[in-house]
């Protein structure tokens, strides 16, 4: 039901008001003020409730979003993309047509190739090779896609993270997640439709702009929640205000505004009212879903997970949670990949504190049937060089060949898609560009990449730009 | 709404109002086949369905034909036929093509994906019929005054604005509202000009002040208040996209709350607005700029900076004229030019040349950062400057014969200088830490990018000079550095711990060895000093900057330092290092170079670097080679001769040498202690045009690594031209924009002071008046507005006094159902506005009603209470500062709140505030739950919520009922109504009730943070817990936050 509706049927708007207030009609976490033109979008043109559920353009596989954000650039050559070669060509230096054109951040391009680190072996019935560093991430392989053929255009992480994140490496455009709340609104009445979390050593590079909602209305941007604390801030009381008082406060609040709106007669009024109501909600629902404690010890030990110890892992039991309870879109950002050095070390700490619960993440949404619908997406914002930096444990940031792996919402399990060459160096089979990327995945999620659109400056704006094709190799 | 048709729904709004009352037939008909005009019913059809392939962007054209001009429709195109044939649609291919069955004649073609409505052949079918009129798009034709409409109700309008607006009303078959009632109106105009509620006292004031010009009065005093510059100033800001910090990975933060001032004072004197664009677009060019005309050009300067390891400078200089671009476009044209960053524009007649003719004009300007004094401090320097030059003059007056003695010693100063020699070593990139080294072409290397705090840079070159006897390192100026360098740090000081060097024969690179340096000499040697604590590195050790022989000491403590105190830090300077033998290969000499550099602080993601800025190592065979001691200043002038010299230099030399005479000492001491007096001031980035132009070349897809022509400067060719003869600059760019005859300047700007007071502009997308955007509500009021604003000398205060008496203005914003239904949006402003306000104003109003605010205007950030974590790892990506202002500054506007733009201020970020990644001048207005929470329960709203009952008991009366009404017309303005008050009161009475029995605790709630703001002795805990939370429930009203 439609906010706005009642204006249509005649109605006396003040009566009308009341009773959609009652009963809570329409509104979801967010709405716009009138005189927004939500319809300038040309997109499920509703003036008031931004958050209603909607029709995409063709009946999705996914209908929820899990994205495991490996901030920092994991390296594909120590996880996902064996490279014998390049273990026999360890200590040489790489041809020299490989490196035309080519730049890097760090290091001079011709550095000597550094062998991979770890042990590879093929896993599951699909035979994946996977490094010794997933043995949890070997178990479910069979659940998953790997798409070792990744490609982007940037090669400095904050520019690379924005791409990936938004479809563009400038500054201001709407975030992945925001387009999805855009394009498909919330289930959930009382949490937002976007939700951030944050872990590992640094926060994101760009910050907010990674879950900004650039032109589109404020109301799509990522809300960060917390593992620990509140989860939402200002979520608590104040400190003397006890739950009666907040009850009775709130009570005379909704009252006041309701005198003003049968007075003024204007329907934002009425939106308030609701938006005080959902927050009064939220106040209980919010620390209810936050609240892993609640989880059986099993699921805790399949996550490796701690109640009041925030990690990776909670983040990923939570995000579980929350897509459980409507929530459309939920995004963990862990930034801990950028191994310019230390690589070794670095990355058996960092699969320490992720394989884990990315493993248990897929196990755990399969055995509750949500698998089939919540597209888990996990990668960083490009690969890392062949090349070595410093003496012989880094790896400089590296666009061209990079690996991700997506799972559940329609993606066919069990594959291996694209390759790089020998040296792991540049896709060279099936490459999947960023903006591939993200076609595909709005098409699992019901969208025409070039008709999700939003007109801003007189131009419909989309995810993929002008760019992007869906890659049909990856579809069940 | 229901859903519409985008196409309809955008772009006619009087249409979307006969569909949503009855259908869309009726809309067909309301149309009717006289009323089809181009630009608001076909250009956006065909701009929608066929200008990518049939528009401006000619590499886009496919058929040769072109449907977005009168000579393109009339046109044969490929094809032959005639595209359109006035008059006769059945002759016309267009139309043949669109109605066509053959799938491959048909147009739009199946692969675009795009259809036309039967609704929409119609109109282009009447549109042809009608003889196929292209009248220029109306924002690209200049302002001319429209008549003033007639209107039956005479009685109403108070200005033209009214007459027009009425007009508009009475086709409509509607009528204004009746005038708002007086609270309201100065409680509207108050939050309008200031951003703040007016205090009962001016209600009071306003309400007793029979005379009939009351209201002109109460319009002066807010006109004339500084806050009417903040409250603009802030819009502004949003288009200039203000932020504190430089956005990306590192967001470390800047000094650019100068250019906020410089916004708020420009408003506040009325600088009229031309005059206020050619400022911020190129002030540093206007003749003897001013340090406020520098300022204003932080507006360019307001781009995001990626310093992340590892980028490539130029590719971020370039991002930055992007978003210089985009910013005046949205800003300055209102016009969207962005898209032709990349190709020509497929709507709008931009091309991408244009768009890079028009970039060539900014694109000749140093990314500088300029000192800033305060009046008081501009002040304090010219004082100490007068009384430095007094003592000089003493010396000269007393020594006649200075000039002779000054002559005599300048001879033995250009004696027996060494010859040095400038190499150029090649960078090691893996001993840099992630900074840059940019070679200059004069051998020097300018430190860019990424600034780590501690590194040791390798730097190697091969040179034939047979005899090497010493090395000379200079540091020197360059205007990208801080303060104009010549070292890196936030004071443009550098520090070098180490000066190390190795030797090889060029032959054989295998007998590589270090030098031993034995001796060091400098033009400065300032004494030893402990590091400021900004580069603190947690080690716990003394470490120190002083003389350059700390840079030989082989201690990772000392440093040499450049910094010679306030005033004089900014200047070249060199050193000279001596081998314990010379260095000497018959074959050449491979030298390789390491420059120290761990002066910096623990956190290389904050301004803790004191790297080198920019320098160059030269050599020489002199024996006995020394740093000369003369200031590279004072060497320039010695090369000019004596007779040419201006009063300026002489006083320079002057300055120099008197310190070398020893019977001076007592007045060179005096001059010493005068230059410790020095303010230090502060800095802002700023445009500074270099004297070397760059080229500037269109880049294939807006890509820097593919430049393709070369371009001039220039302007496209459907706006009106440059003047005749102007050179090509910056600044005849600026004053281009705000020309007289600018179609869309004048037009762009009143148009946002609209939406400002309404909600939506008379063109509802601000941000764009070109082909695509909406057709103007009102559009002769617009010209109106336009020409009068610029016939008004520009004045933005005029403007606005202007639109506040209109009676349009003026209505009452309450609204009936059937005016809802018919206008939601007021498009029509058959009422008054009525609307959230803006975040900033939001905190203002809370502070504003508890009596808290502290109206200081102007001034660096502030730091209001905010959760510590957000500034932390793992939400921010480095570790942020965030000093929570104590006292006083913690209750400054909003304005003044500290903005980094990958942590926005959470609570101004829920009420829509944008962050400042990009320039944006139409806000969302949202209505979410988390705005709830906010006001609810953010520390700062509680502290406004407890100051506010304090006052309230103090000052309210001494009846629960009288100060239920005073502080209700603190946050309201007007009186409560019984219901309203009763209500309070209940709450009052039950809260008190429960905190005296102890079935609260009042504690918490009553608890008052300030010792200077302490309840009344006769309240007792549970009334003052009361009373808070009654004033809370006060500041979370719909109405308190929201313009009536």
């Amino acid at each position: 039901m439609n906010c706005q509706d009642h204006i249509y049927r005649n109605a006396d708007a003040k009566l009308v008001a009341r009773r959609w207030f009652l009963q809570q009609c329409g509104v979801g976490v967010g709405s716009l003020a009138l005189g927004q033109l939500f319809a300038e979008a040309g997109y499920g043109a509703t003036a008031g409730d931004a958050f209603a559920a909607r029709s995409p353009h063709h009946t999705p596989k996914a209908k929820r979003v899990i994205f495991l954000f490996m901030a920092g650039a994991p390296s594909h050559l120590e996880l996902f993309d064996n490279k014998p070669t390049l273990a026999r060509l360890d200590g040489t230096l790489p041809p020299p047509d490989l490196l035309k054109g080519y730049r890097a951040a760090f290091i001079n391009p011709s550095s000597k190739l550094l062998g991979p680190k770890f042990k590879f072996a093929k896993h599951g019935d699909s035979g994946a090779e996977l490094s010794e560093l997933l043995p949890h991430l070997a178990k479910v392989v069979d659940d998953i896609a790997i798409v070792r053929s990744m490609t982007t255009d940037a090669f400095n992480h904050a520019p690379g993270q924005i791409l990936m994140n938004t479809g563009t490496q400038q500054f201001g455009r709407p975030s992945f997640g925001s387009w999805v709340t855009y394009g498909l609104g919330s289930e959930s009445k009382d949490l937002p439709g976007f939700v951030v979390f944050s872990s590992g050593k640094k926060g994101p590079s760009g910050g907010n702009s990674n879950w900004g909602s650039g032109f589109l209305p404020t109301v799509y941007q990522g809300v960060q929640f917390r593992g620990a604390g509140d989860p939402v801030l200002y979520l608590s009381n104040p400190p003397g205000v006890d739950q009666e008082l907040q009850h009775d406060s709130l009570e005379t609040i909704q009252q006041l505004n309701r005198m003003r709106l049968d007075a003024v007669g204007d329907p934002e009024i009425a939106t308030r009212i609701n938006s005080f109501e959902m927050a009064f909600r939220m106040q209980s629902s919010a620390p209810e879903v936050m609240d892993i404690g609640r989880e059986p010890k099993h699921i805790l030990d399949l996550y490796g997970a701690v109640p009041g110890k925030p990690s990776f892992a909670n983040n990923c039991l939570l995000a579980r949670r929350l897509i459980e309870r409507g929530v459309r879109f939920v995004e963990l950002f862990h930034e801990a990949w950028d191994q310019h050095g230390n690589l070794v070390n670095d990355l058996k700490h960092n699969c320490q504190d992720t394989d884990q619960a990315c493993a248990a993440l897929v196990t755990d949404l399969k055995q509750r049937g949500l698998l089939e619908d919540t597209l888990v997406i996990w990668g960083g914002e490009f690969g890392r060089t062949p090349m070595v930096q410093g003496g012989n444990d880094g790896r400089d940031h590296h666009p061209n060949a990079f690996t991700m792996w997506l799972a559940g919402g329609g993606i066919k399990p069990g594959i291996t898609l694209g390759e790089s060459d020998e040296l792991g160096f540049q896709a060279v089979k099936n490459p999947v560009h960023v903006h591939d990327l993200h076609a595909t995945l709005l098409h699992l999620l019901g969208f025409d990449h070039t008709r999700l659109t939003y007109r801003f400056q007189g131009r419909d704006f989309r995810l993929t730009d002008v760019f992007g094709r869906v890659v049909k190799e990856l579809l069940a | 709404m229901r859903p519409l048709p985008a196409h309809v729904g955008r772009r006619s709004w009087i249409l979307g109002f006969w569909i949503t009352a009855t259908a869309l037939t009726l809309a067909a008909q309301a149309a009717g086949p006289d009323t089809v005009d181009f630009s608001r019913d076909v250009r956006p059809i065909l701009a929608d369905k066929c200008f990518q392939c049939h528009g401006p962007d000619a590499a886009q054209r496919k058929g040769k034909l072109r449907l977005d001009t009168p000579d393109g429709v009339l046109g044969k195109g490929a094809t032959g036929s005639q595209a359109i044939v006035p008059g006769n649609p059945d002759e016309s291919e267009v139309f043949l093509r669109i109605t066509s069955d053959d799938a491959v004649d048909h147009m739009p073609p199946a692969k675009s994906k795009k259809t036309l409505s039967p609704a929409e052949i119609d109109k282009i079918k009447t549109w042809i019929a009608q003889g196929a009129p292209i009248p220029r798009h109306w924002a690209f034709v200049t302002p001319v005054r429209p008549q003033i409409p007639r209107v039956k109700n005479t009685n109403w309008p108070r200005t033209p604005i009214d007459d027009f607006v009425l007009a508009r009303l009475e086709k409509e078959g509607l009528a204004p509202s009746p005038a708002a009632d007086t609270v309201t109106l100065i409680r509207r105009v108050s939050l309008d000009l200031t951003g703040l509620p007016p205090t009962p006292a001016e209600v009071d004031a306003f309400l007793s002040d029979e005379k009939p010009d009351a209201y002109t009065r109460v319009l002066n005093r807010l006109l004339d208040s500084p806050h009417y510059g903040e409250r603009w100033g802030r819009l502004w800001l949003d288009a200039a996209r203000y932020a504190d910090s430089d956005g990306y990975e590192k967001d470390k933060s800047r000094q650019v709350w100068a250019y906020r001032e410089w916004v708020i004072h420009a408003l506040n004197r009325d600088l009229p607005y031309d005059q206020f664009i050619i400022e911020q677009l190129a002030g540093d060019m206007l003749p003897g700029a001013s340090q406020d005309q520098m300022v204003a050009t932080g507006f360019l300067r307001n781009s995001m900076i990626n310093e992340e390891g590892g980028v490539d400078p130029e590719q971020f200089r370039m991002e930055a004229m992007f978003d210089r671009m985009d910013a005046i476009g949205k800003s300055v044209l209102g016009l969207t030019i962005q898209c032709a960053q990349c190709h020509s524009h497929k709507y709008d007649p931009i091309l991408q040349e244009d768009y890079y003719r028009m970039f060539a004009f900014l694109n000749d300007a140093h990314e500088a950062n300029v000192a800033v004094y305060t009046p008081q401090e501009q002040q304090r320097r010219s004082e100490l400057f007068r009384a430095i030059q007094e003592l000089e003059t003493g010396l000269r007056h007393r020594n006649p014969d200075w000039a002779d003695r000054m002559a005599e010693w300048e001879q033995a100063q250009n004696a027996g200088q060494p010859n040095w020699v400038v190499i150029r070593p090649e960078v090691e990139e893996l001993s840099t830490g992630g900074q840059k080294y940019l070679p200059l072409p004069d051998g020097s290397l300018l430190a860019q990018g990424y600034a780590p705090t501690k590194h040791r840079v390798k730097m190697t070159v091969k040179v034939d000079l047979p005899v090497i006897t010493a090395f000379r390192l200079e540091l020197l100026n360059d205007p990208n550095l801080p303060l104009n360098g010549p070292g890196r740090s936030f004071k443009g000081t550098g520090a070098l711990t180490e000066f190390e060097v190795e030797a090889a024969p060029a032959d054989d690179v295998s007998k590589n060895s270090s030098i031993k340096i034995v001796k060091a000499t400098a033009d400065v040697n300032p004494p030893e000093t402990p590091l400021d604590p900004s580069f603190d590195d947690k080690s716990k050790r003394k470490r120190v900057t002083g003389p350059v022989a700390f840079a030989i000491d082989h201690k990772d403590e000392t440093a040499w330092g450049t910094d010679n105190g306030a005033g004089r830090r900014n200047q070249p300077r060199k050193a000279v290092f001596t081998p314990e033998k010379p260095v000497s290969n018959e074959g050449g000499t491979r030298l390789t170079f390491y420059l120290q550099q761990n002066h910096g602080g623990w956190n290389s993601d904050d301004n803790q670097s004191q790297n080198l800025g920019r320098f160059r190592l030269s050599i020489t065979s002199t024996p006995n080679a020394e740093a000369d001691p003369l200031p590279a200043g004072v060497r320039e002038i010695l090369a000019i001769p004596r007779d040419k010299r201006t009063p300026a230099q002489i006083a320079t030399v002057f300055g120099y040498w008197r310190t070398t005479v020893a019977e001076w000492k007592d007045v060179n001491e005096q001059i010493e202690a005068l230059w410790k007096q020095h303010p230090e001031g502060s800095s802002q980035l700023a445009l500074q045009e270099r004297t070397e132009p760059r080229a500037t070349h269109m880049l294939t897809r807006g890509d820097f690594l593919k430049p393709g022509k070369a371009v001039a400067p220039g302007v496209p060719g459907f706006l009106h031209p440059l003047p005749p003869g102007a050179p090509a600059t910056r600044l005849t760019f600026a004053r281009w924009l705000v020309d007289r005859n600018s179609p869309t300047a004048a037009r762009s700007l009143v148009n946002r002071v609209w939406q400002a007071y309404f909600g939506t502009g008379l063109v509802s997308t601000s941000e764009d008046l070109g082909t695509q955007s909406e057709t103007p509500s009102h559009p002769e009021l617009l010209d109106w507005l336009a020409v009068e604003f610029m016939e008004r000398g520009w004045s933005l205060k005029e403007l606005h006094r202007l639109i506040v008496t209109s009676a349009t203005y003026a209505q009452s914003s309450h609204v009936s159902a059937e005016l809802s239904a018919r206008d939601p949006y007021n498009r029509l402003l058959a009422r008054g506005p009525r609307f959230r306000v803006d975040a900033e104003v939001v905190r203002d109003i809370a502070l504003a009603a508890s009596g808290l605010l502290n109206p200081k205007v102007g001034g660096p950030s502030v730091f209001p209470p905010a959760p510590d974590f957000l500034f932390q790892p793992p939400v921010s990506y480095g570790p942020k500062i965030w000093p929570e202002s104590k006292g006083d500054d913690r209750y400054r506007r909003a304005l003044y709140t500290f903005r980094y733009r990958s942590v926005p201020y959470p609570v101004l970020q829920n009420f829509d505030a944008p962050n400042g990644d990009f320039s944006c001048v139409r806000r969302t207005r949202s209505n979410t739950p988390l705005q709830a929470l906010t006001t609810l329960n953010e520390p700062l709203f509680l502290e406004c919520a407890r100051a506010l009952a304090q006052k309230t008991v103090r000052e309210g009366g001494s009846t629960d009922a009288d100060r239920v009404v005073f502080a209700f017309r603190r946050c309201l303005a007007r009186k409560p109504s019984d219901a309203e008050a009763s209500a309070l009161l209940t709450l009052l009475h039950k809260q008190t009730e429960r905190f005296e029995q102890g079935t609260a605790k009042p504690g918490d709630l009553a608890a008052v943070q300030g010792s200077d703001a302490a309840w009344p002795k006769d309240v007792g805990v549970a009334q003052a817990a009361a009373w808070t939370a009654v004033s809370r429930v006060l500041l979370n009203l719909d109405e308190t936050i929201t313009k009536e």
